[in-house]
């Protein structure tokens, strides 16, 4: 309908230059596509009865149930835990190189630091997940430790990237004459990163934050192979109960952490607005 | 050389453009690597050195309980296509991995063509929105893309399941009397991945669109060209490298896809991530994983590379 009022002017007929024929309905059905599946799955967490195919009317019933099965509690801090870790480990690392590789003209090697910040990427999960698991067993052998350090290792390593990009688009995006001004001014580098640069960069270093937070939570392949036994997070855990008999429970922790993910996202959005 | 030089090169207003240029000095480079240093660390750690030592291991024997024995062997390689008997040591053509590598390709390229037709007029269709609405639909795309991926064939399945949501309408309507099998086959998985990755096909075509200047299509309109002619000779052409980005960014993670073969294609329908995580678990045969995984990472590498040069050919649009 838009694009008839936007060309009714131009021409007669209404002829617009721009429709074309069909699109219109195959995007709709797209977003339809996108959004579709997850109606019954949220809707399905609020059953009362125990289907997930079968309506019984609502109740908060599998939130409960959730909430007080002991392996969810432990999966979900655990997901916390290494979410919260990986992504300050992460944004702090990939704030530094993102400072390391703006701020300066080209010089030898960026294009090698380049590849490897974005190496995860590029290279398929899978591929990663079991490269980590052969290093990860050796070293689990050779220390007998089995802690969460693996998990928290791996998780910032393929955070990186996600904390990297919006924070170097921001960075490339500050002008750099109040830097200038400020070491004019006889500020050290420390002071004038922690008052002129820093503070400009804060909305870049959130976002990536965010990312690298939902990056981080939302992870299954590298989770699945570099977790030792016991050492279940949330999207594990839904991956180890989906051969079994689902119920509404698992519906009702998928509602959770898509309620997350949205949330961040959105306020991914508005911070970076200007920059979409 | 009196300048002190920071971590951003602090640029004088005396100094002329030249001496600036100059005063990047080699402490300046040092800062700025020991800057990364820590992020290339942790990714030297946990991304590209156990990719080396997973390239080692590929080299190995397998061991009788998982694991590797320290004696260099191409066994792992060897197996990666052809199999050998166990009772007479014939040679003869791994058929169930051929059958999987012939598998994960097809159902990768059907999933890119297919996230193809429905992402191009998607993405043409925000392109043509206001301004005003455009960020909007643009972030209707892109929740989807950072929810759970796990979650997102979750509800697929859900919805294709012999008593999902599907089957049940068809059959209320009279359509159909059983339940179509749509679980567990081809299918599904191809319909899992490329509603999974949808996004990543409509967000670059989207980003090519941004630009485009449509006085060129109104060219194309006065000189008599029909709808479907425009499209074809003028619009494609010139959104082209967001069409190969797009294409790249659905087909790599197709073709690696682990999750989704796994929950839609339950065991039976496997892809090369499901052939790999075989060989870790019951196969015990961590060679031939690795290899496998190098076989798969080089085929990723070779789709990147055909990207990367199809856009520096055009005059180096952004990435």
């Amino acid at each position: 309908m838009a694009e008839l009022g936007m060309s009714s002017a131009v021409t007669r007929r209404a002829f617009s230059v721009r429709k074309m024929t069909g699109f219109t309905a195959v995007a709709i059905v797209c977003f339809i596509m996108l959004y579709a599946p997850l109606l019954p799955l949220v809707a399905y967490s609020f059953n009362s009865g125990s289907s997930i195919a079968l309506w019984e009317g609502f109740s908060w019933r599998w939130y409960e149930a959730a909430w007080r099965n002991e392996l969810v509690q432990d999966a979900a801090f655990r997901s916390l835990f290494v979410a919260t870790l990986a992504s300050t480990f992460a944004t702090a690392l990939a704030t530094m190189a993102a400072l390391g590789t703006t701020r300066t003209r080209a010089y030898r090697g960026l294009t090698a630091i380049y590849a490897m910040i974005n190496q995860p990427l590029m290279v398929p999960e899978i591929v990663t997940a079991v490269a980590l698991l052969i290093v990860f067993a050796v070293i689990k052998t050779a220390t007998n430790y089995h802690g969460l350090v693996y998990l928290i290792t791996a998780h910032t390593a393929f955070c990186i990237p996600f904390a990297y990009l919006p924070i170097r688009a921001r960075l490339e995006g500050m002008d750099i004459s109040l830097e200038t001004a400020a070491a004019d001014l006889y500020a050290t580098p420390w002071k004038t990163f922690r008052r002129v640069t820093l503070p400009l960069l804060w909305p870049g270093i959130l976002a990536g934050a965010m990312l690298a937070f939902v990056i981080s939570l939302d992870d299954v392949v590298i989770t699945e192979f570099v977790k030792s036994p016991g050492q279940d997070t949330l999207p594990t855990y839904m991956l180890g109960q989906l051969r079994r008999v689902i119920t509404p429970e698992i519906n009702a922790i998928s509602t959770v952490l898509l309620t997350v993910s949205a949330v961040m996202v959105t306020f991914f959005f508005f911070l970076n607005r200007k920059k979409m | 050389m009196t300048v002190t030089a920071t971590h951003e090169g602090p640029v004088r207003p005396t100094k002329s453009a030249a001496e600036v240029a100059a005063d990047a000095t080699q402490r300046d480079i040092r800062n700025c690597w020991l800057l990364c240093a820590p992020a290339l660390i942790v990714l030297l750690c946990a991304a590209s050195g156990p990719l080396a030592i997973m390239l080692m291991y590929s080299f190995l024997k397998a061991g009788d309980y998982g694991g590797v024995l320290w004696t260099f062997s191409t066994e792992g390689w060897f197996s990666v296509f052809v199999q050998r008997d166990i009772f007479d040591e014939t040679l003869s053509l791994a058929d169930a991995h051929v059958s999987i590598f012939w598998r994960s390709l097809k159902l990768s390229i059907l999933t890119t063509l297919l996230a193809l037709c429905l992402g191009f007029p998607t993405a043409y269709f925000i392109a043509m929105r206001p301004l005003q609405t455009r960020n909007l639909w643009l972030f209707l795309i892109t929740i989807p893309f950072w929810t759970n991926l796990l979650i997102r064939t979750f509800a697929i399945m859900e919805m294709i399941r012999n008593h999902g949501i599907i089957n049940s309408l068809l059959k209320s309507i009279g359509v159909i009397d059983e339940p179509i099998q749509m679980l567990f086959t081809d299918f599904s998985v191809m319909l899992g991945m490329t509603y999974v990755y949808l996004p990543l096909m409509v967000l670059p075509i989207y980003a090519s669109m941004e630009k485009f200047d449509f006085r060129l299509v109104e060219a194309g309109y006065d000189l008599y060209a029909s709808r479907f002619r425009v499209l074809r000779r003028i619009i494609i052409p010139l959104v082209k490298p967001g069409i190969i980005a797009g294409s790249i960014l659905v087909f790599v993670p197709s073709l690696g896809a682990y999750v989704t073969p796994r929950v839609l294609g339950g065991g039976k329908r496997m892809m090369l991530g499901n052939l790999i995580e075989l060989q870790f678990g019951q196969g015990r045969n961590w060679p031939l994983g690795a290899a496998l995984s190098i076989t798969l990472l080089v085929i990723v590498m070779a789709a990147l590379l055909i990207y990367v040069r199809s856009v520096q050919r055009r005059d180096g649009g952004h990435g």
